[in-house]
């Protein structure tokens, strides 16, 4: 039996073609993934993100247990509001999730995480509070649907929709949330575009998710988001990291705090580990498409080395293909790889990401 | 969801249509081309290559996913369709009209063993 958001109806009204995704029954897309896509790089769409789990945790100590139950550093969120993106990691220093994190009060922070880990997340969250703190209430909230609406005009709808939200939240800066009435407005999302991710009461979703359609926000699928975030350059859990891949060797070094005195778990072990590998961005300079697990040869400096696409696909923005990739240290962008793709080997060229950013290429 | 009467089917999805010169035109199905969605790639098989039936010989990228295709019946590649490589999105507008290779078909009676509309379309019902 499937997992269904309280959308689900919605999107079957709409015609959406639904897929298992991990369990959760979700619209892959409403008719044509490219044209959901460009939406929301030209004007606005919306993501149903209901299956992700918002969890939340209050405590007078509740500042102190995140300070070691995650790899950014938690001191950097002073304002109320204000978010941070980060990892929580294991002792050997694999990720077991990457998420966001709301300051909202000093005895009260909000968690989102990945929906195919919440409840391992919830394990092990529950298992160190345990260890560590006493007066910690873990709350899971499935009384919580989410709605991401993205794009260049995505905040602007939004206000048609939301009376009064545009005094409230128009001066959010990125990775700024705001409570108005019912709704929880967060100044952040998954495509590389502006926009705002929306919590609210599961039985207010989908008179919600309506009026933005009637607002001109266009339902966008598992798949567009899925092009959009792989152009935007974030990684995808399960793809482009896991419990075995440190966050050093996956592009999130930018997440670690390892300059503070402050102790976090899995820190020791990225300490002792060496770094052998690097995430980086490939394009396609022959004619192709590149996908998941395909196989990477690098020359570098007479060695040939091997590494492997962990996220694959076609940029419709930039119209060829491009790719995350996990291959080893020392190779710089600009250089050329090859890709074994069936019976060919095609040249790729290592590239910095993100690949585009509001709208605009950047390779 | 209509299946043309006048093609022969493959059970792996490619439609055959025999031409008046003898020769036998390939392309992909409708359900085939709902179920990949938004194509942006095709690779087509060589001018002069010879193709054993059950062969695969061509490629068709989705934005989704890549999905091989497979020679219905034994014969020479005597064309492809350039258009189709250059504007992928053509098999979506039309598979039944946005054909992908044309066959000298190596023995006949191969076609006879192919599907007909009635048998595709029951084909589509129990999958």
């Amino acid at each position: 039996m499937l997992k269904t958001t309280p959308l689900n109806a919605a999107h079957r009204a709409m015609h959406a073609k639904m897929v298992d995704f991990g369990g959760w029954d979700m619209p892959l897309h409403y008719g044509s993934q490219l044209d959901e896509h460009h939406s929301v790089r030209r004007d606005a769409g919306m993501f149903d993100v209901s299956h992700m789990l918002t969890v939340d945790l209050r405590g007078e100590t509740v500042r102190q247990f995140l300070r070691g139950l995650v790899a950014n550093n938690i001191d950097k969120l002073t304002l109320p509001g204000k978010a941070l993106y980060t990892c929580m990691l294991n002792p050997d220093g694999g990720i077991i999730d990457d998420l966001i994190i709301y300051f909202l009060s000093e005895s009260w922070f909000r968690l989102v995480v990945n929906a195919g880990t919440a409840d391992k997340d919830i394990d092990w969250i529950t298992l160190q509070s345990r260890q560590h703190v006493s007066d910690l209430t873990i709350t899971p909230r499935r009384d919580l649907a989410m709605i991401a609406v993205q794009g260049p005009n995505a905040r602007t709808k939004v206000w048609t929709v939301i009376p009064g939200s545009k005094a409230a939240s128009e001066d959010l800066k990125p990775f700024q949330s705001v409570t108005f009435d019912n709704y929880f407005i967060a100044r952040t999302g998954y495509t590389g575009e502006d926009g705002f991710e929306i919590t609210l009461p599961v039985d207010e979703a989908e008179a919600f998710w309506h009026k933005l359609h009637v607002a001109g926000v266009a339902p966008a699928g598992l798949g567009a988001r899925d092009t959009l975030r792989l152009e935007a350059g974030m990684n995808l859990y399960g793809h482009d990291m896991d419990e075995t891949t440190s966050p050093l060797e996956s592009g999130l070094t930018w997440t670690v705090d390892l300059k503070s005195e402050r102790d976090f778990i899995g820190k020791q072990a990225l300490l002792k580990q060496p770094v052998n590998q690097q995430l980086v961005g490939l394009v396609l300079l022959d004619k192709g498409i590149l996908r998941n697990h395909q196989k990477i040869i690098t020359q570098h400096e007479g060695a040939t080395g091997e590494g492997e696409i962990t996220s694959g696909g076609f940029s419709p923005t930039l119209n060829q293909s491009i790719a995350l990739a996990r291959i080893p240290v020392g190779i710089a962008a600009g250089e050329q790889v090859h890709v074994v793709v069936r019976d060919k080997q095609l040249a790729a060229k290592i590239v910095k990401y993100p690949f585009v950013r509001n709208g605009q290429a950047l390779i | 969801m209509s299946v043309p009467t006048e093609l022969k089917y493959a059970k792996s999805h490619e439609w055959i249509r025999l031409e008046a010169d003898g020769t036998v035109t390939v392309g992909i199905t409708q359900h085939a081309q709902e179920l990949l969605g938004d194509m942006v790639f095709v690779e087509l098989p060589k001018v002069g290559r010879t193709l054993a039936q059950g062969e695969d010989c061509a490629v068709v990228e989705s934005v989704k996913a890549a999905s091989d295709i497979y020679a219905p019946i034994g014969g020479e590649v005597i064309a492809v369709n350039a258009a189709v490589e250059s504007s992928p999105e053509k098999i979506n507008e039309d598979s039944y009209s946005a054909w992908l290779f044309n066959l000298k078909p190596a023995n006949t009676a191969e076609i006879n063993g192919l599907l007909d509309a009635d048998e595709y379309e029951k084909l589509l019902e129990s999958e």
